[in-house]
């Protein structure tokens, strides 16, 4: 199950600066965009390691140390152009989202796997979960420009949170939210097994918290459905170095930087996710 | 800054620290021909192989310091077979000498490893893993100067490779383990491996990694290194292979001055790919 080249663009060997752009807020995260000069173009799914070039400890505990894996969300070929979310959760992201225009960031990648496209008469349904929308925004966009036309069901805690569903522009798309703030009210897996249900064939690409990909893998494997799930891990490295990130897959572990971040749901161990 | 070390000529003093970087997977990431083109080491030294498949230990594996890490990573390798199937042909294309790093859970296991690589061409030299339990006496190999001398002396009789003994610093008594190795018979001793650390669920007092206990790494255990290898080059005459924390030409400059032939890098290249190229041109550049 060693992933095809055709799913990795292969990043430059080492790490580089990249400059902040710009960064604003929206809802309850932060948009960060990138000036990656000459930097290769990524795929959808693929991640990047990033670490503020200055200050990058005297955090919590003196964190951080460790480079932070990112997936982007979304690429502008024409100005070479990094756009990634951030979610503060601890000392890392803290840190990144603290950078305003003109601040430097060691960057590498791009890294891993991307999504594999589906046949043509297979619909794409998106399903993200809160911060686990990055990937598919950037999988949504490539979809659309190879007129395909994916199926969206977003999942937040809250309307403060599905405001980044607007990342998306004016697609169709289904919200839920756990308060019932925005859309509807509950989670998104709900959503998802009830779009299935009125769906002809589809192929479900996921990305957000454990359970919701556990969720995900369950109803498409009860459906027959394939699923490519993207998933997140603690990572040292992000090119396979560490062995830090693995996942259980009925192969046994594997490395979540190398052989995915993007693995068939089918692959995935069950109770990896749980 | 050619260096001999251990019967090698190698182009520089900085390689790498088995376990931090995996060539195989960086020519994946990166595409070979660039790694290759810039390869940051003088030499490769490989992550543990031991006689069986390993899966390694169970997830989480990882835990941030602010000047490093703990890992659990539990040596997951193909084992022996496994890695003169797949993973020795694809090392062996390397710009640099290869070392093999060993690791057996009783002398019978090291002797077939040792036995294995000593026939094997593509192999430079190879490094013990003795931070490990012999299962037959219980004891860790690294931390008893007479398991260790036991262990050397036998293996010395089954190749003509030069033997690495990598130490742990988990030990009473470093140098003297340092010593015995060398009167068995090693051509070098590298140190040093992690240091036994743990950490805890936030807001819980169970252990964070699934091993429990893993090893230190990173800048926090670089005076630790310092004093270990200035003590060991005080009382062996093999060299050393010195490492712990270098993230810079000053720190490996810091491990040369304390006697090391060669300085490992190895946390760093987890935060940069390239920082073997960065430590050995900031080492250069300090005239050493």
């Amino acid at each position: 199950m060693s992933a095809g080249d055709t799913r990795r663009t292969e990043a430059p060997f080492g790490r580089r600066l990249a400059t902040v752009d710009a960064a604003r807020e929206v809802g309850s995260y932060r948009v960060m965009r990138l000036s990656d000069r000459g930097g290769p173009i990524p795929r959808p799914g693929q991640f990047y390691m990033l670490s503020a070039h200055d200050g990058w400890a005297g955090g919590s505990d003196g964190r951080p140390f460790l480079p932070r894996a990112l997936s982007y969300m979304r690429h502008r070929p024409e100005t070479d152009e990094l756009e990634f979310l951030l979610e503060v959760v601890g000392p890392g992201t803290a840190r990144l989202a603290e950078l305003r225009a003109g601040e430097r960031v060691w960057l590498t990648g791009p890294l891993g796997v991307g999504f594999e496209a589906p046949a043509d008469e297979i619909t794409p349904v998106l399903v993200g979960g809160g911060i686990g929308i990055v990937p598919l925004v950037a999988w949504h966009q490539q979809l659309r420009l190879n007129d395909r036309d994916p199926a969206l069901l977003l999942g937040f805690r809250d309307a403060s949170h599905a405001a980044a569903a607007r990342l998306l522009g004016e697609a169709e798309m289904t919200i839920t939210t756990d308060d019932g703030s925005l859309g509807d009210q509950g989670i998104v897996t709900a959503a998802l097994a009830r779009a299935l249900a009125q769906q002809g064939r589809a192929a479900v690409y996921a990305c957000g918290p454990p359970a919701m990909l556990d969720a995900v893998r369950g109803i498409c494997a009860r459906q027959g459905l394939d699923a490519q799930l993207a998933l997140e891990a603690p990572m040292a490295c992000g090119f396979g170095a560490c062995f830090g990130c693995v996942v259980s897959t009925v192969a046994g572990y594997r490395r979540v930087c190398l052989d995915g971040p993007v693995f068939d749901a089918a692959v995935i161990a069950d109770g990896a996710l749980a | 800054m050619t260096v001999r070390f251990g019967g090698l000529e190698l182009a520089h003093p900085i390689i790498n620290a088995s376990g931090t970087f995996d060539a195989i997977a960086a020519a994946r990431a990166f595409g070979r021909a660039a790694l290759y083109e810039r390869f940051p080491f003088s030499a490769f030294v490989s992550k543990t192989v031991t006689l069986a498949h390993r899966e390694g230990n169970s997830p989480p594996r990882l835990w941030e310091l602010g000047e490093g890490m703990i890992n659990s990573i539990g040596l997951p390798n193909r084992g022996l077979a496994g890695y003169l199937e797949r993973d020795l042909p694809e090392l062996s294309t390397l710009p640099v000498p290869l070392i093999v790093n060993v690791m057996g859970f009783a002398p019978d296991e090291f002797a077939a490893l040792v036995e294995a690589f000593s026939a094997r061409r593509e192999v430079a030299a190879i490094e013990l893993n003795v931070s490990c339990p012999n299962v037959e006496s219980g004891l860790i190999v690294g931390a008893d100067p007479r398991e260790c001398s036991v262990l050397v002396g036998r293996l010395r009789t089954l190749t003509a490779k030069p033997l690495i003994v990598k130490l742990t610093p988990n030990a009473a008594d470093v140098p003297a383990v340092a010593q015995a190795a060398e009167a068995a018979g090693a051509d070098a001793v590298s140190l040093v491996n992690t240091l036994r650390g743990m950490a805890l669920r936030p807001g819980c007092a169970e252990p964070w990694l699934g091993a429990k206990t893993g090893g230190v790494s990173g800048p926090a255990i670089h005076a630790i290194a310092l004093a270990q290898v200035h003590e060991v080059a005080a009382r062996v005459s093999i060299p050393i292979v010195g490492m712990g924390g270098v993230r810079s030409g000053r720190d490996a400059h810091r491990l040369l001055s304390a006697g090391a032939t060669l300085v490992a890098v190895g946390t760093e290249s987890f935060r940069d790919p390239q920082a073997g190229t960065r430590v050995r041109t900031e080492l250069a550049a300090l005239g050493a």
